[in-house]
């Protein structure tokens, strides 16, 4: 659907207080923004206060008409950065520009008014409809709220309108109907009608299809394209699903652990992906293909980790099928290396390797250390060091030394930057294996 | 479907019918469905929602909820499950069926460690088993599923759910049983978890000739995880047949609209197939498909085609096969 | 489309009205059905439970409001009409025959006994309905008026203000009811004495009330917690909606339904307290008709064998209280009819919707069971 896709290897430049839209096309700027969710410490046993990085220093660039599509898994904080570029979510730090205005630094009260230009699609319609009311009154409520009109006729009138425009005809049968009363599909074409009403130029859609039968998903995304050209919208398209992202999206960002790790038009990304994350995806994703059974696939080990406590470096690394020496590899790392290990080697060998580490509970960790702090060294150290030199797992090109402390075998790890947006190939890529590019 | 064929079946369903009453009458949200599973294969369960493939999981794993009515014969090995004893049915889940669910903390109990879950699993089965000898069987389990045997003695809490996942089928082939019933097995999870379950489930049942029923909505799972599948409409079985032949032959127009509204990596073009399933409770006379059909031609509304085989391999319920009349349609029809 | 005639059944799709007029009439014929449908989906059980409750509120209520003609004779009258002046309740120049029986056993003239003050029972049984009533009515409307914008605005806001509310509305919910029920009645009694101002059911009212203010605001409030987290809530603000439409047009209308259960249990709490107040010699002051003063009144009697004095003011509370129990419980079960399938056990005929809920397979017509997997973890707050 689109001619010639863009190429994507610098970020635009941004001038506050100027709409700069009109001449350079691009609606929406956003720039380092960070969302953290602050955890309380726990009431007894102290602890400072722990944030969650739902979304890390995150920038690109939206250009008026083009669907971007932010796909990751659960967790990624995709959902979040959608909510923030909205106004829904608290915005930590940085910036989102949407014609010369910073969205996130304005305040609830200033924003209402601008939320007639911006609309969020959710993922299950049959929660984003309040129950109580008719779908003539929950679609028609913007107009009042944002004092368009009043007149009882008059939304009447214009709630048929849009909702027929949303392939709900003959409205007449639906205006005074409750949620409960139609189907998933249609109540997701009510949420988008009630969306739409105000004539906004930017749509957050979340999920818009996921909560909905296989053979409605196709009629809601036609939906959502055909008023996209009839009206001139703009799309953040949030998803989990590759599948989908091709054929809808313009351009598409590969959210990791609340980072972007990859962004650039969709067909570039799909045909020829630069970061190991969006190569996973693909390789994982099932596909109506049977041809493709059987096939050996490259998958990441382990799952998303725990975002209150995340990987250092690169995020990615600890399940990243070609990760090397730079990617931040940390104490942590080397226990889960031998909790793996260990479902794959045979009981006695199991056995002997728990008797040189020592339960692993008996393991502290930080940044650059392990400490094996009920391990018998004399078995323990030529362990390591017959890994070290076997290289199966990238993990000990990191090592910086292995030695003896009182008693403890420490590990010590060489420090690995957090890799930095890049360009390569006409996208940007978060990705050591381009080029150690560390972030500031 | 000979006698002599059902033999070398671990799993043989015949004229299986689910019932629910409603004040109004009954409804069929299964409505006479058979099929044959034999050992070390994968079987795909597809269809909408509402198509009665989750009520027909439920009912093979005799899991319907009060005031269903079940008739047929699902035939498991030598036990015939419907109208089962609730001792015999201990014995069968476990030592011949083990069953996943989408959601496996809730089958998890919190308080227990997952080592216990294993010793009291197998000891259910084999009381006189040792404490040690069973610990050793979970974690052979364990270790075929690669949970790390240095967490036996954690809790499910302190596990992901992909892990919680291997698990509850750990737990569930412990005892070695012929098949396994995975209701939505990843629906839950993750692409990427998603992938490494369905690769565990397939090693599983190649190294344990297990037979797998996959009920799933996702197409692209069937296709790359199954040897066949079964494509439920309206609560029948419309079309049944190798994932290669179904996928890219597909006989019935369900079938073929159903694969045309999925939006893969490839798709140039979104299609979808207009209309809504039938309400179970008054299915159309004829053909239940025949309203939404784009190949609908006079007989569809009026005679009820039957599942019949279209080629060496494949069976669909269509009557633009001719086998798919009752007899005394095709007699009629042929006069 | 292939089951647009199928409008009656629950499983047909789409089952939006057919009809194409729009006047107000359909329009509020069509919302009385919506606000009806818990009530058409309810099992027969809850249902019965709610109409035999109503039918015993109901005879009390129409024999509070009627309680002037259908009693026989005045709350405090002792002598025949004739005698009697109910300007000032006395009986002039009634004699020994004139006046009513002291103490006389139930009997055709006096169905329910009188008492040793002379009073006919059954009259004071139905006069006391009206106080009741009054009572119940004013308490808890203060105890709505009050709990209910509190419980919202609390529950919706959160952060210090809600902190504060839960604080001193668990103090008073903390403090035995009717020890602070007894307490408020007693201060403002003597206070509203001081002024002369005459009213007797008020301080028994207000004491009744703001006992049950913290209930209104808890079970608001906890609704308005989870409510507020639902996605219609979000979609609102990001339709620009204000705070204060947020709650009275998004959330206000999603909590009220747990107000009726809360209203019918605690009139019947309140009916309780009243006597229990009337009892101790707090509440409702003679000779004002009052079952609780009366089962005081009687107790002495009772003892001495004259059982009716006390026995029948005691049946009409405990009919009463039963009878807005009834409703409540019935209210509750369709209200939140999920408990009654959590607890099912037995045999029990499950409509065809709960059957297939059960089973797993979603209602063909609402969403598909599809991957909840993304935006569900999303980072918690």
């Amino acid at each position: 659907m689109i001619t010639d896709p863009p190429t994507v290897d610098h970020l635009s430049p941004v001038q506050p207080g100027v709409d700069t839209t009109a001449s350079d096309g691009v609606l929406l700027r956003v720039r380092d923004l960070h969302t953290h969710f602050h955890q309380r410490g726990k009431l007894f046993g102290g602890g400072g206060s722990s944030a969650v990085k739902a979304v890390d220093d995150v920038s690109f660039d939206l250009r008026e008409g083009d669907i971007f599509g932010l796909i990751g898994e659960s967790g990624s904080g995709k959902t979040t950065l959608g909510r923030t570029i909205l106004g829904l979510a608290p915005a930590t730090s940085g910036s989102v520009w949407w014609r010369g205005i910073n969205l996130a630094d304005i305040n609830e009260k200033r924003f209402r008014p601008l939320r007639r230009q911006m609309g969020m699609i959710f993922q299950d319609p049959n929660a984003s409809l309040n129950p109580a009311m008719t779908i003539v009154q929950g679609v028609g409520h913007p107009l009042q709220i944002h004092g368009i009109t009043s007149n009882k006729r008059e939304i009447r009138r214009r709630v048929a309108e849009m909702l027929e425009r949303c392939g709900l005809t003959p409205a007449e049968r639906y205006l005074d109907t409750y949620p409960e009363d139609v189907s998933g599909g249609q109540k997701q074409r009510v949420v988008i009608a009630r969306t739409l009403i105000t004539e906004p130029e930017l749509i957050v859609a979340d999920e818009p299809v996921a909560a909905l039968d296989m053979s409605v998903r196709a009629k809601v995304l036609e939906l959502m394209l055909d008023l996209k050209d009839q009206l001139g919208l703009t799309y953040v398209y949030i998803t989990h699903d590759l599948t989908s992202g091709r054929f809808v999206c313009d351009q598409i960002g590969i959210m990791y652990l609340g980072e972007l790790v990859e962004w650039g038009s969709a067909s570039a990304i799909y045909d020829d992906p630069k970061h190991p994350y969006t190569t996973s995806l693909l390789e994982a994703v099932p596909l109506p293909d049977p041809s493709r059974k059987g096939r050996d696939k490259q998958l990441p080990v382990g799952e998303i980790p725990d975002a209150l406590n995340p990987p250092t470096g690169c995020t990615f690394h600890p399940r990243c099928p070609r990760a090397f020496e730079p990617c931040g590899w940390e104490g942590e790392d080397l226990v889960d290396f031998f909790e793996r290990r260990w479902t794959e080697v045979d009981a006695d060998t199991f056995d002997r390797e728990l008797d040189a580490t020592g339960p692993l509970t008996q393991v502290t960790t930080d940044r650059f250390v392990a400490r094996f702090k009920a391990a018998s060294p004399d078995a323990l150290i030529p362990l390591l060091n017959t890994l070290r030199t076997s290289g199966q797992d990238p993990i000990f090109s990191a090592v910086r030394d292995i030695a003896t402390e009182g008693g403890d075998v420490v590990v010590r790890f060489e420090d690995g930057p957090a890799p930095a947006l890049q360009p390569v190939a006409g996208r940007m890529v978060a990705c050591h294996l381009h080029g150690i590019v560390p972030r500031p | 479907m000979t006698t002599a064929a059902t033999n070398q079946h671990v799993l043989s369903v015949r004229n299986l019918r689910v019932a629910y009453s409603t004040p109004t009458g009954y409804l069929h949200a299964v409505d006479d469905v058979s099929f044959d599973l034999s050992a070390g294969e994968s079987l795909g369960v597809v269809g909408e929602s509402g198509c009665g493939k989750s009520t027909m999981g439920k009912a093979l794993m005799q899991l319907l909820p009060p005031g269903a009515q079940m008739s047929g014969s699902v035939q498991l090995k030598d036990d015939e499950l419907v109208g089962v004893s609730r001792r015999d049915l201990r014995r069968i889940r476990g030592e011949e069926m083990a069953l996943v669910f989408q959601e496996p903390m809730t089958r998890l109990d919190p308080l227990m460690k997952i080592s216990t879950h294993f010793v009291e699993a197998i000891r259910a089965h084999r009381p006189r088993t040792s404490k040690s000898a069973a610990r050793e069987m979970g974690r052979k389990a364990m270790a075929q599923m690669g949970i790390p045997p240095t967490r036996a003695d954690n809790y499910p809490h302190e596990f992901s759910g992909g892990m919680r996942q291997r698990i509850m089928i750990a737990l569930g082939v412990v005892m070695q049983p012929s098949i396994i019933v995975a209701d939505e097995p990843t629906t839950a999870l993750d692409v990427i978890v998603e992938a490494q379950i369905l690769d565990l489930l397939d090693r599983l049942r190649r190294d344990e000739d297990l037979g797998l029923i996959l009920i799933t909505h996702n197409l692209g799972i069937v296709a790359e995880t199954c040897d066949r599948v079964a494509v439920m409409y309206a609560g029948r079985i419309v079309e049944l047949g190798p994932v290669e032949e179904v996928f890219t032959t597909p006989k019935h127009p369900y079938t073929q609209g159903l694969l045309r509204s999925v939006i893969s990596v490839d798709t140039t073009e979104l299609a979808s197939i207009e209309g809504f399933p039938p309400d179970l409770q008054h299915p159309p006379a004829g053909c239940r498909f025949a309203p939404r059909c784009d190949q609908v031609f006079s007989d569809c509304p009026v005679t009820d085609p039957r599942l019949t085989a279209v080629t060496d391999h494949t069976a669909a319920a269509c009557l633009l096969y001719d086998g798919a009349y009752p007899p005394e349609h095709r007699e009629g029809a042929h006069a | 489309m292939a089951t647009d005639t199928n409008t009656s059944a629950p499983l047909a799709e789409p089952p939006a009205q057919t009809d194409p007029s729009s006047s107000p009439l359909t329009r509020l014929r069509k919302r009385l059905e919506h606000a009806l449908r818990p009530w058409r989906r309810a099992n027969p059980g809850a249902r019965y439970l709610v109409i035999a409750g109503v039918l015993i509120t109901l005879m009390f209520l129409v024999m509070a409001v009627f309680a002037d003609t259908v009693a026989p004779f005045g709350q405090d009258q002792y002598c025949s009409d004739e005698f009697f002046n109910p300007e000032n309740g006395a009986c002039i120049g009634a004699g020994p025959d004139e006046q009513i029986p002291n103490r006389a056993a139930p009997s055709r003239q006096y169905p329910f006994g009188t008492t040793d003050t002379r009073f006919d029972v059954l009259s004071r049984v139905i006069l006391g309905a009206r106080i009741a009533f009054a009572v119940v009515a004013f308490s808890t409307a203060l105890a709505m008026l009050i709990g209910v914008p509190l419980g919202l605005f609390s529950g919706y806001i959160g952060g210090r203000f809600d902190k504060v509310m839960v604080l001193v509305m668990d103090s008073i919910y903390a403090f035995p009811s009717l020890l602070l029920a007894l307490i408020i009645a007693f201060a403002l009694g003597l206070r509203l004495e001081q002024l002369g101002i005459d009213a007797p059911f008020v301080p028994a009212a207000v004491a009744v009330g703001t006992v049950y203010i913290p209930q209104y605001f808890r079970v608001i409030r906890n609704h308005t917690l989870s409510v507020k987290e639902e996605p219609f809530v979000e979609a609102a603000r990001s339709l620009g909606a204000s705070r204060t439409t947020i709650v009275f047009r998004y959330i206000f209308f999603n909590v009220v339904s747990s107000i009726p259960v809360l209203f019918t249990l605690n009139a019947a709490d309140a009916v309780l307290t009243l006597a229990g107040l009337g009892f101790l010699g707090y509440g409702i002051r003679f000779p004002t008709a009052e079952w609780g003063l009366d089962v005081n009144l009687g107790l002495a009697d009772s003892v001495a064998g004259f059982w009716w004095t006390a026995f029948w003011p005691g049946v009409a509370i405990t009919l009463l209280v039963t009878g807005l129990s009834l409703m409540g419980e019935g209210l509750n079960d369709i209200v939140n009819p999920l408990l009654r399938v959590k607890g099912y056990r037995g045999k029990v005929k499950l409509s065809a919707r709960e059957s297939l809920k059960l089973a797993g397979d979603r209602d063909p017509d609402a969403m598909e069971a599809a991957p909840h997997r993304a935006g569900t973890g999303e980072a918690s707050r």
